[in-house]
């Protein structure tokens, strides 16, 4: 395959066709903030917090759906870059119940953490108070629908990963929510197979283990890794499947 | 069917016609239809019984005629009188009157050389209220399906490209993007498999003109789409139509059928080895599935969300195979193209922007309806001199086009020629083509934060700048619009404007801000009038401060 | 697994619109990409989407509950509420609010005390809110019981609701 160069903020970086401008910035030590994306699950680009500038083009592109091109020159951390991840921010603080002190996840939270990263102190916009429902007829887990940032790591690793669906979007706009099966309550739901990989990969404090304290529950994304990369190689087929 | 045989029924069908002693064409499309045109139609054809025309006279339902604010409208062949506001006693009066007695009831008759139709120049709408929707042959005698012959037999489909290319044909949908080009993309593409796919989900609040050429003039699309199909290699096509479109869906559907049983969809059309299929996908009410890689997802099945390009649908588009996508104005430009020339196409219109636009005209205007007019034609030709300026009584503020996505244009730009590059430089866009004149009663805050709920209501929810951002938009201009609004909410509510038009996934959320963000450049004090002062305190119980200012 | 294998056998309801909604599902080879097709035909024979209904086509179509319940949502013409006797859809496109749409809304909202995009506790009258119905020369408009007024006014609009609001059994006045 053939190898690429391009240029990320000043460095001069090589790349593969199929890697996307956000791998290729991963191995080059190159932070872009992410928090639809997940290695291991399809990319979706819709969190647009690791939008960067191209040259020559006049907009903003996804880093994780871009792909390289020869001679490419990438920016990720303009002035205007920040400006807008940290609005991006402040939309979802604002847009759910994000109440870290109560929080289980508190001190282990992706949206924390990109607050953080971004320099958010506070919010411009009024609070939309969502009231939608928390769901705790699960045995091992519950969902807090008014923590959720809509990322769908959970749908897509339900789907991709364990093939299940338990989860899809439903509704649309400012009104969308996460449901289980055709709209039930969790712990109905014929499809689930309690695997946990959709708590696992919430970087919120929607999906949470039951019983957990305040700031006491962290989250372990790497498993999926694993887990794909494993699929994909056949690592952990026996040599005698492998075979037949 | 052979070329020949297409010829013998154009034949049939054009002497059939001069058989007629006169013709009354009476118009069915929605407009005419909700204010009655179906039982006039019926009072005519009663009267032509009653007085024994029936047998030299023939009575059909048509397409849109244009002036849908006179309707219903009537034209009587072959003289071509054009009647306003026929309701079923007017229409026996000209069965009695102008049929039998042969005079013109003139109170009713619109004068051929009324500026209405004056500047038009018809294309598109060629055969919209001339011929009936519902009949195959009347399509095949005006020439219908003469260029799907001449493209099977005798062009190669890279020929076809090159037309399209020459002609500078561009996307009508609204962005304007170069019809050759996304031709030879897909031609180009690889697949096993190549889609053409009909964007007919004229979503735009204020747009009529695809339904208008769908229910009047359906062969048409067909063509042009069977057109595309050989050109870039296909043998399946889909027409996306919005449902709260009965009329057009039940006309396309009845297009097909005919279409498949004269052999012009199917296999081995003209005797060639092209076969193509159209099948209609019916929306569900999403706006958003205009934006055509949601447009893919709903043909498919599923939640109408975008998804981000590079790929494009050219490359990679339903079931992942190379799909061209296209609006229903495109493809009804593509036969005409064929049939006449690129070079004449191309010299209509301007340079950049060739060839005609249709605009349905709505709002504080006196001649509402659907236009045909050259690109490049003055912004103020198409409202005051076809249009005829606004009601007695009101003054024109500003005209809105591109719908959601578009922006107020003010009078100091009517001068403005209509292209897609000139409508850009004062944060507007062609869009499809709907334009609604507004009057001094509008207040420019309330139409912006009108557009924006619409914008709320329509976000897919995917992206966070479109799901949130417009949502926190749409509650600053409520702000603004009761007067509770401080300097620092407008200079916010621009910041946020930015933000959303450069970081939302798709189209309909980068262009959500612009009817803000155009009413702020030009209407700025309407904003401004209505803020309150940041420091001075004002108890929550005032109401003076939500007053509106003088309307 | 539950497969739609067993389809074509009569409805346990014995209900025999079931055996429309299968025409339609096979007439779409059980594809899951006619999904929205056949949410079309089901709401034409049920009238409304309720969630048996939507398990059934899940299971037909072979596709996740969560998916047809996304689906299902995400298009406001599927309803999973049964409509009124009687329907009023305003038409809020952008002629028929420069027009003066929005004061028909406010009188008909008050008038029937809900808002559109619900229906009286009474199952009497459903409000609607429709995107551009394309009517947009007779602007404002809308579409009472099917027909389609244009230019109606605010007086209008109130008489044609009022007389529905007093057609039903005896309503005490």
């Amino acid at each position: 395959m053939s190898v690429l160069t391009l240029t990320i903020d000043e460095h001069p970086v090589s790349a593969k066709p199929d890697e996307t401008l956000l791998d290729i910035a991963h191995q080059n030590d190159i932070d872009i903030p992410t928090l639809c994306h997940l290695d291991g699950l399809i990319d979706v680009g819709a969190c647009r917090l690791c939008l960067v500038e191209i040259e020559g083009s006049p907009k903003l592109m996804p880093a994780c759906t871009t792909r390289p091109q020869e001679g490419m020159v990438v920016r990720t951390n303009t002035d205007r870059l920040k400006k807008y991840r940290k609005m991006i921010i402040e939309l979802l603080a604002s847009e759910g119940n994000h109440q870290c002190a109560v929080c289980v996840v508190n001190n282990h939270c992706e949206l924390q953490n990109l607050a953080y990263a971004v320099g958010l102190v506070y919010v411009r916009f009024p609070y939309l108070y969502p009231k939608k429902t928390l769901d705790a007829t699960q045995e091992s887990y519950i969902i807090d629908r008014d923590r959720c940032v809509l990322c769908t790591r959970c749908v897509r690793v339900c789907s991709e990963v364990e093939g299940a669906h338990v989860w899809d979007v439903a509704g649309r706009g400012i009104s969308c929510e996460i449901v289980a099966d055709m709209n039930q309550m969790w712990g109905d739901s014929d499809a689930c197979t309690s695997c946990g990989k959709c708590v696992m990969v919430c970087p919120t404090g929607a999906l949470i283990k039951k019983g957990a304290n305040v700031a006491e529950m962290e989250k372990e994304t790497d498993f999926l890794k694993y887990i794909v990369t494993a699929r994909q190689k056949q690592e952990w087929v026996g040599e005698y499947l492998k075979e037949h | 069917m052979t070329v020949e045989e297409l010829r013998a029924v154009a034949q049939r069908e054009q002497l059939r016609k001069q058989n007629c002693k006169s013709r009354i064409l009476t118009c069915q499309a929605a407009g005419c239809i909700s204010c009655g045109s179906k039982e006039t139609k019926d009072a005519i054809a009663r009267g032509l019984k009653e007085q024994g025309l029936d047998k030299s006279t023939e009575v059909i339902g048509t397409g849109c005629m244009g002036l849908c604010g006179d309707g219903p409208l009537v034209i009587v062949e072959p003289e071509g009188t054009l009647y306003k506001q026929v309701d079923p006693l007017l229409g026996s009066r000209i069965v009695q009157e102008h049929l039998l007695n042969g005079n013109a009831i003139t109170s009713h008759v619109i004068p051929p050389d009324d500026p209405f139709f004056a500047s038009q120049q018809k294309i598109v709408l060629e055969h919209c209220g001339r011929i009936s929707a519902e009949r195959i042959e009347e399509y095949i005698a005006v020439g219908g399906y003469e260029a799907l012959a001449r493209v099977l037999t005798e062009y190669q489909p890279q020929q076809v490209v090159s037309e399209i290319t020459k002609s500078g044909l561009r996307g009508r949908g609204g962005a304007g993007y170069p019809t050759g080009l996304k031709w030879g993309i897909v031609q180009k593409a690889v697949g096993d498999q190549k889609f053409v796919v009909c964007n007919a989900d004229e979503g735009d609040p204020g747009a009529f003109m695809d339904r208008s050429v769908l229910e009047g003039d359906p062969h048409k699309i067909l063509e042009g789409m069977a057109i595309a199909a050989y050109a870039v290699g296909s043998s399946q096509g889909y027409i996306y139509v919005r449902a709260e479109y009965p009329l057009a869906i039940e006309r396309l559907r009845m297009a097909i059928k005919q279409a498949e049983r004269f052999g012009l969809l199917g296999n081995r059309i003209f005797e060639s080895k092209f076969n193509f299929r159209v099948d209609l996908r019916i929306g569900a009410g999403a706006f958003v599935c205009g934006e055509e890689t949601a447009l893919l997802k709903s043909i498919q099945g599923q939640r109408g969300t975008p998804r981000p390009r590079p790929p494009f649908p050219s490359e990679s588009g339903l079931w992942g195979m190379p799909t061209l996508i296209n609006n229903v104005e495109t493809f009804a430009n593509v036969p005409p193209i064929i049939l006449r020339g690129s070079s004449w196409f191309a010299s209509i219109g301007t340079p950049k922007s060739t060839g005609t636009k249709v605009f349905a005209l709505a709002g504080k205007i006196k001649n509402t309806g659907l236009i045909e007019v050259p690109m490049g034609i003055p912004l103020r030709d198409i409202i005051f001199r076809i249009g005829g300026g606004t009601p007695e009584g009101t003054t024109f503020k500003a005209a809105q086009t591109g719908g959601p996505s578009g922006g107020c244009i003010p009078e100091e730009h009517l001068d403005l020629p209509v292209d897609y590059e000139s409508l850009a430089t004062v944060n507007s866009i062609m869009g499809s083509g709907g334009l609604i004149v507004m009057d001094s009663e509008s207040r420019m805050v309330d139409v912006a934060k009108f557009f924006m709920e619409f914008s709320v209501d329509e976000s897919c929810g995917k992206c966070i700048p479109c799901r949130v951002g417009t949502t926190h938009i749409h509650g600053l201009l409520e702000k603004i619009s009761c007067g509770k609004a401080t300097q620092e909410d407008l200079a916010l509510l621009e910041e946020l404007c930015v933000m959303v038009k450069e970081t939302s996934l798709c189209g309909l959320g980068q262009s959500a801000p612009n009817p803000v963000l155009s009413t702020l450049r030009f209407f700025r004090e309407e904003y401004t009038s209505v803020l309150k002062e940041t420091e001075r305190f004002i108890p929550s119980t005032s109401n003076e401060a939500a007053t509106p200012h003088a309307s | 697994m539950k497969s739609g294998g067993n389809r074509t056998k009569e409805h346990p309801s014995g209900d025999n619109r079931f055996k429309l909604l299968d025409r339609s599902i096979t007439k779409h080879q059980s594809s899951g990409s006619a999904l929205i097709e056949v949410l079309h035909a089901a709401q034409e024979i049920f009238g409304y989407l309720e969630e048996d209904l939507l398990v059934y086509v899940a299971r037909a179509l072979r596709l996740p509950m969560s998916s047809v319940w996304g689906v299902a949502t995400f298009y406001h013409l599927f309803r999973l509420k049964p409509k009124g006797k009687h329907t009023f859809v305003l038409c809020t496109g952008t002629a028929c609010y420069v027009k003066g749409a929005g004061e028909i809304q406010h009188a008909v909202e008050k008038l029937c005390g809900v808002k559109f995009g619900e229906t009286t506790p009474d199952q009497n009258i459903s409000l609607i809110s429709a995107r551009c119905v394309g009517s947009c020369g007779l602007a404002p408009v809308a579409v009472v019981d099917d027909a389609v007024v244009g230019k109606l006014t605010v007086t209008d609009a109130q008489v044609r609701v009022d007389q529905w609001k007093h057609q039903p059994e005896e309503i005490a006045q």
